[in-house]
C-alpha cells in the first residue's frame, strides 16, 4: 500500500481519499506542500515536530497506513443482519433455560422484568455475541451461524445501538452540523440530502418543530428522542437497536418504533409500558437472571392495544387541560367512558 | 506476572472501570493488584481495598507524575511479586496529555470518556495513540451518535488499538476487557524495557524552583512561541 501512496502528491491523495485530510490536519506545511509526493512530505518532518506530537518516524508511518487501511474498511459493505438467535443458558440458580429464539429485522421484541431480573445481562450477552463464555452460558447466533468473532471488537461493525432515558445530547453543534459530522464519520457521500431527510423524520417524530440551525443543546426532551430515534434509524451502522423506554411526552411513540423496524432494526425494548409492550411482536419475561418464557403479543392483546392508544391519549389531553392551567373536576368521567 | 499500564485523563473514570474490570478477575480466583500514580493526594487506595484489592500509592508531589513512574515501575514490580499476586495494574493520568507510561511489550490501556468532547481524541498524543486497548466511559449519557463520532475519532487517533465501551458504575463492558486482560503479557523484571515514547522534556530553571517571571530568570531548556 505504501508503495502506491508513497508517490502520490498530497493534493492527489486528498483528492481520492477525502478521508485522508483528517490525518494530516494537525500536521504543519501542509498548504507548501501540495505539490510533493507523500513519501516526500513524511521525509521533510522533522524530528522536532514528531517529538512535539509524540510520535517515532517508523510509529508515524505505521500508523498513517493502518489509518488509511481501516478507513478503507468502514466502506467496505458489512454482512447483513437477517436475524439474531439466542440459546439459553442457565439462570442465576444454575436452573437452565429452555429456549432458543430468533428475532428477525424488522422485528419488535420486549423485555420485561423486576429491576436487577438480568435484563441488562442478556442485553450485553447480545451485544458480545456471548458463546456460552458469559456467566448465563448463553449462546447467540447471527444468521443462524456462528458470527466472525472480530465483531466483538469492531467500531464498525457494533452491533447494538443504545437508547436510553438518561442520554442527552453535550455538543456545541446545531441539528444540521450535528447530525452532518454523524453522516461524515459513516463516510456517506450524500450528507446533505441525508442529513435534511433525517432532520423532516426527527419533526415528523416530535410535538414541537425545530430548525436544522436550533443548538442540539437546547432542544427539548422530546425533540432530542425524536432526533436521536431519527438518526439512529438512518446513520447507525448496528443493526440492533436497544431502547430504554421512549418517555410518553412529546414524541410520537409508536411512529418512532415504525421508522426503526422500517430500516430493517431488530429492536429490543426494555419497557413496562402496556403500549409499547403490546406493539412488540414478542415480550422476553426475565426472572432470576434467566428468560423464564416468551409471550407472543396475541390477537386480543393487539385489540386492547388499540383501547390502551385511547385511555393514553385521554391521559395526554388531561395533562394539556393542567398545562394550559385549567381544571380537571370533569376527566374522570370522560376516562370511564372509554373504559 | 502480568503487568498493565493504564492511563488517561483526570476523572475520566479510570478507577471506576478497573475496579469493576478486577471485580470480574476475582471471581476467576486470581490475585490482582493495583498501584495508583497520582501527584497531591488521592483516597483510591480505599475504594481499591474495600474490594480486597492489594493497592499501594504513589504520590508524585513536585516531580513530574510520569517520570516518577519510570523511576518507580520496576519496584512496583517487586512489590507485587513478593505479594504473590497474578496481575499488576499501574494506573496513572496523563496530566499535559504528553505524557505517556506505556512500555513495548506491556499491555497498554488508555481510558478516555465521551463527555470529554468528539475533538479530544485528537489532542491526546502517545497515551492514547501507543495504547493497546482504548476504553471509552461514560457513553451512558450521551446519544448514540456522539458516540459513534467519538469511537470513530478514537480509531483515526489509533487505527489498531482494540476500542471498547465499558460503563464504569453498571459495569457493562467490564468483563469483556478482564478477558482481554488475561491476554496480557507476562513479566519478570523491567530492565532494560523500553517506554513505547520519550517522555517530554524540561530542564529549565523552573524545574529547579525558580518562581519569578521574566527573560533573566528563563534558562536551560526554553522554547518561545510564535506570535508574529
Amino acid at each position: 500500500m505504501w508503495d502506491s501512496l508513497s508517490v502520490m502528491t498530497i493534493k492527489q491523495l486528498f483528492s481520492s481519499y477525502p478521508y485522508a485530510a483528517d490525518f494530516f490536519s494537525s500536521l504543519p506545511n501542509l498548504e507548501q506542500s501540495e505539490e510533493s509526493s507523500v513519501g516526500a512530505y513524511f521525509a521533510a518532518i522533522e524530528e522536532d515536530t514528531l517529538q512535539d506530537l509524540g510520535i517515532g518516524r517508523q510509529e508515524f508511518l505505521e500508523q498513517f497506513l493502518s489509518f488509511m487501511l481501516q478507513m478503507e474498511k468502514l466502506k467496505e459493505d458489512k454482512v447483513k443482519i437477517e436475524s439474531i438467535t439466542i440459546i439459553g443458558g442457565k439462570d442465576k440458580q444454575g436452573k437452565a433455560e429452555d429456549i432458543e429464539l430468533t428475532i428477525h429485522a424488522g422485528e419488535i421484541v420486549c423485555i420485561v422484568g423486576p429491576t436487577g431480573s438480568g435484563k441488562s445481562r442478556l442485553l450485553a450477552d447480545i451485544e458480545w455475541v456471548a458463546q456460552q463464555d458469559t456467566p448465563t452460558n448463553r449462546k447467540i447466533l447471527i444468521n443462524g451461524q456462528l458470527p466472525d468473532m472480530r465483531c466483538r471488537f469492531s467500531v464498525e461493525h457494533k452491533l447494538v445501538a443504545q437508547l436510553s432515558q438518561n442520554m442527552n445530547f453535550i455538543m456545541d453543534l446545531s441539528v444540521e452540523e450535528f447530525v452532518s459530522m454523524h453522516a461524515e464519520s459513516r463516510m456517506l457521500e450524500n450528507i446533505e440530502e441525508v442529513t435534511s431527510h433525517i432532520i423532516a423524520k426527527a419533526n415528523e417524530l416530535a410535538g414541537e418543530q425545530f430548525n436544522p440551525d436550533t443548538p442540539v443543546t437546547s432542544l427539548s426532551g422530546g425533540q432530542s428522542r425524536a432526533l436521536m430515534i431519527a438518526d439512529t434509524a438512518y446513520l447507525s451502522s448496528s443493526p440492533i437497536v436497544l431502547i430504554d423506554e421512549i418517555e410518553n411526552a412529546g414524541i410520537d411513540r409508536q411512529n418512532a418504533l415504525r421508522l426503526l423496524i422500517d430500516k430493517q432494526k431488530i429492536v429490543l425494548m426494555a419497557t413496562h409500558d402496556p403500549i409499547l409492550a403490546l406493539m412488540g411482536d414478542k415480550r422476553i419475561v426475565i426472572k432470576n437472571g434467566g428468560i423464564s418464557k416468551v409471550i407472543l403479543t396475541s390477537e386480543k392483546e393487539r385489540g386492547n392495544l388499540i383501547l390502551l392508544t385511547a385511555i393514553d391519549r385521554k391521559m395526554l389531553a388531561i395533562r394539556e387541560v393542567l398545562r394550559s392551567g385549567g381544571h380537571i373536576d370533569e376527566i374522570p368521567m370522560a376516562l370511564e367512558e372509554i373504559i | 506476572m502480568q503487568l498493565i499500564t493504564v492511563a488517561g485523563p483526570p476523572s475520566a473514570g479510570k478507577t471506576s472501570v478497573m475496579l469493576k474490570i478486577i471485580e470480574t478477575l476475582q471471581e476467576e480466583t486470581l490475585r490482582v493488584g493495583v498501584i495508583k500514580f497520582d501527584c497531591l493526594s488521592t483516597q483510591d487506595q480505599i475504594l481499591y481495598q474495600k474490594k480486597g484489592i492489594e493497592a499501594k500509592i504513589g504520590l508524585s508531589g513536585n516531580l513530574c507524575p510520569d517520570h516518577f513512574f519510570v523511576s518507580n515501575v520496576q519496584d512496583c514490580l517487586l512489590w507485587s511479586q513478593k505479594n504473590n499476586l497474578d496481575m499488576l495494574i499501574t494506573e496513572s493520568a496523563g496530566l499535559c496529555n504528553r505524557c505517556s507510561p506505556h512500555i513495548r511489550d506491556v499491555m497498554a490501556v488508555c481510558v478516555i470518556d465521551n463527555l470529554s468532547g468528539v475533538n479530544t481524541p485528537r489532542k491526546v498524543g502517545p497515551m492514547l495513540k501507543l495504547a493497546d486497548i482504548v476504553i471509552i466511559t461514560k457513553g451512558d449519557i450521551v446519544s448514540q451518535a456522539e458516540r459513534e463520532v467519538f469511537a470513530f475519532r478514537v480509531k483515526q487517533a489509533n487505527p489498531s488499538a482494540i476500542i471498547v465501551h465499558v460503563n464504569g458504575i453498571t459495569g457493562q463492558g467490564a468483563r469483556e476487557v478482564g478477558q482481554l486482560f488475561k491476554g496480557a503479557q507476562s513479566v519478570d523484571s523491567l530492565t532494560d524495557y523500553h517506554l513505547r515514547f520519550s517522555m517530554p522534556a524540561a530542564t529549565c530553571s523552573y524545574c529547579l524552583g525558580q518562581t519569578r517571571i521574566g527573560q533573566n530568570f528563563q534558562m536551560g531548556n526554553v522554547r518561545k512561541m510564535d506570535l508574529s
